[in-house]
């Protein structure tokens, strides 16, 4: 009897430890890893977010280094007056694309200053087809979303330099459709207006 | 040596070793169905410092989801707005409303404000944003109506089978890059043919998708 009785007690002990060894399995120490992931609070500085803000003066490795003309829009402290870009169709597009994510809320998709969030009540921003803005450099378009400008914020923190001269030729360029002439465009262009106008009398 | 124990117990060890057995047994199947279906809260709004609401700023003001999620298209995280975010239009727009309190707070003190997560991958699981907008995967297919969202809750289960079943037959789900922000977007009746095609033109690596050293790195 008393032989028997051991073995059972160990099998139990058995059972015991590797039940305990399966439940230590349970825990969540592999989806809570000791690393500080995007968005999550720093383990360092208690209350802030895990990703600094790069102390200032922090030069941008961009473009292979320093190019104080494409990163301010600025040369021997004045506004330029030529892209630092080479303008292509690709960039214009691209301009186009991040105007209307970023800027078209207030100025509006043509840029007269009456986006949706200005006509819910933020202040009117003047028109980009004013004679003073279309007088206004590109660099003076770069300078704006990079620095802010009065009551509107600067845009620097989340559209990198590239996309604001796209954005800053994008707005040059919308500046001249409101006021381009039809003598201006390419022949088969205006051919197909033409048609389309005559279409348009036609149809009246 | 009196015995201690009458005869009876043996068959009360031996029972209950069989019932513990059976009872870890039970535990170990239930815990991860639990931990798989019931608690990945599908369609349970989660409480947030501030009642933003989506469907507000998307679709009655118009703006992107870039605006706020500003490194979606080129980063793992989609990022969540700081304060300085909503400082470009609230620092004139609605002051001193208390639904935004928070906010003000949050911008005085100069902290960032603690939104609770939504959707949170374990740590075991690496997700990457940027390479499913690149290869034609809708904000829409894993979020749901975010536009029309008052509140924010997850549409979809995020677990492992989830993923897979995308990832074992992507041309079910792709579309084109240029629609990748469209909401409403409606997949065409002729899906599989499209799909093949975008699968081919994004150069999909479909054998990578389903390979466990993809997601568990
Ligand atoms: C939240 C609304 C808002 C957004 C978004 C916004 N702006 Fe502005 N912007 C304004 C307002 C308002 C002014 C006028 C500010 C003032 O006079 O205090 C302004 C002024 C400007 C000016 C100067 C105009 C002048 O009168 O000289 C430029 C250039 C400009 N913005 C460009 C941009 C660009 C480029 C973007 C996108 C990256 C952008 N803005 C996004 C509201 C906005
Ligand atoms: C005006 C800024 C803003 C815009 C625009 C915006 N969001 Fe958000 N989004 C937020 C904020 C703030 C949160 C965090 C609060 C919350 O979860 O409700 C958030 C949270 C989310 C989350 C959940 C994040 C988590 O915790 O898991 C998803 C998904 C999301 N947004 C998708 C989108 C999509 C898709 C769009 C475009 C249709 C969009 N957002 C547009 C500000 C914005
Ligand atoms: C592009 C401009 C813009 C941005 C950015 C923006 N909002 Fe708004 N928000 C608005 C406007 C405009 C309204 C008011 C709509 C109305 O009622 O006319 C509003 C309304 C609100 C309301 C409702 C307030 C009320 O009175 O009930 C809340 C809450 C809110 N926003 C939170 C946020 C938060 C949090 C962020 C940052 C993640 C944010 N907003 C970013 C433009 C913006
Ligand atoms: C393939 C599915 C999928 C697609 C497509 C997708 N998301 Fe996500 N999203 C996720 C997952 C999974 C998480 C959780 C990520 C984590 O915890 O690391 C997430 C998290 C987020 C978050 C929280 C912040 C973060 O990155 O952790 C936001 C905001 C968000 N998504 C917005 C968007 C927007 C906007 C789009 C469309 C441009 C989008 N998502 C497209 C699956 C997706
Ligand atoms: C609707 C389809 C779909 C869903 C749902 C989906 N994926 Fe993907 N995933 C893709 C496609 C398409 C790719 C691109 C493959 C390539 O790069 O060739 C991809 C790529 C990836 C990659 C590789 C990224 C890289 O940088 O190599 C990871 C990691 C990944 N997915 C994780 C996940 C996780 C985790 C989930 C679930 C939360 C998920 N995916 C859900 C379609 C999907
Ligand atoms: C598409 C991305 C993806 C691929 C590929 C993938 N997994 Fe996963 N896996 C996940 C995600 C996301 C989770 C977490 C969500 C869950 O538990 O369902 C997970 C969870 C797990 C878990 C559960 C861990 C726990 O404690 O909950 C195991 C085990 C696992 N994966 C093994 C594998 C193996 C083995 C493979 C290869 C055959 C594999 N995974 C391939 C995305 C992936």
């Amino acid at each position: 009897m008393r032989a028997k009785r051991a073995p059972v007690l160990l099998r139990l002990a058995a059972v015991v430890a590797a039940g305990g060894l399966l439940l230590a399995g349970c825990g969540r120490n592999m989806a809570e890893q000791p690393r500080v992931e995007p968005l999550q609070e720093s383990s360092l500085l208690p209350g802030r977010s895990g990703s600094l803000t790069p102390p200032e003066g922090t030069v941008s490795r961009q473009r292979g280094g320093i190019d104080p003309v494409f990163f301010t829009g600025q040369r021997d402290g004045a506004l330029v007056t030529e892209l630092p870009v080479e303008l292509t169709l690709g960039l214009l597009q691209r301009g186009q694309e991040r105007y209307d994510i970023y800027c078209a809320a207030c100025h509006g998709y043509v840029g007269d200053g009456d986006g949706m969030i200005v006509r819910r009540g933020f202040p009117r921003p003047a028109s980009f087809h004013e004679q003073r803005l279309q007088d206004a450099s590109v660099g003076y378009i770069f300078n704006a979303a990079t620095n802010g400008f009065g009551r509107m914020f600067a845009y620097a923190d989340r559209v990198p330099a590239e996309d604001r001269w796209a954005i800053a030729a994008y707005v040059k360029a919308l500046q001249l459709s409101q006021h381009a002439h039809a003598d201006d465009l390419p022949a088969e262009v205006r051919r197909s207006l033409e048609l389309e106008r005559s279409a348009e009398r036609a149809s009246r | 040596m009196p015995q201690y124990f009458p005869p009876n117990v043996n068959a009360f060890v031996r029972w209950s070793i069989l019932g513990g057995g059976a009872f870890l047994v039970a535990l170990l199947i239930a815990l991860p169905i639990y931990a798989r279906t019931v608690n990945n809260a599908v369609g349970v709004p989660v409480e947030q410092p501030i009642a933003f609401a989506h469907n507000l700023h998307v679709t009655q003001l118009g703006i992107d989801c870039r605006y706020c999620h500003s490194t979606v298209e080129v980063a793992a995280s989609a990022n969540v707005p700081s304060s300085h975010v909503c400082m470009t239009c609230h620092s004139q727009i609605r002051l001193g409303a208390p639904q935004l309190e928070a906010l003000w707070l949050s911008w005085e003190q100069d902290l960032p404000i603690r939104w609770n997560r939504v959707h949170d991958m374990p740590g075991f699981a690496y997700f990457d944003h940027s390479a499913h907008l690149t290869n034609g995967v809708g904000c829409s297919t894993c979020h749901g109506r975010v536009d029309q969202m008052a509140g924010m809750w997850k549409t979809e289960p995020m677990t492992m089978g989830w993923c897979m079943e995308c990832h074992r037959a992507p041309e079910r789900f792709l579309r084109p890059r240029s629609e990748v922000f469209n909401m409403a977007y409606q997949p065409p009746s002729d899906q599989l043919t499209l799909g093949r095609e975008l699968v081919v033109a994004y150069d999909v690596n479909t054998n990578k998708l389903i390979q466990c050293s993809t997601c568990h790195r």
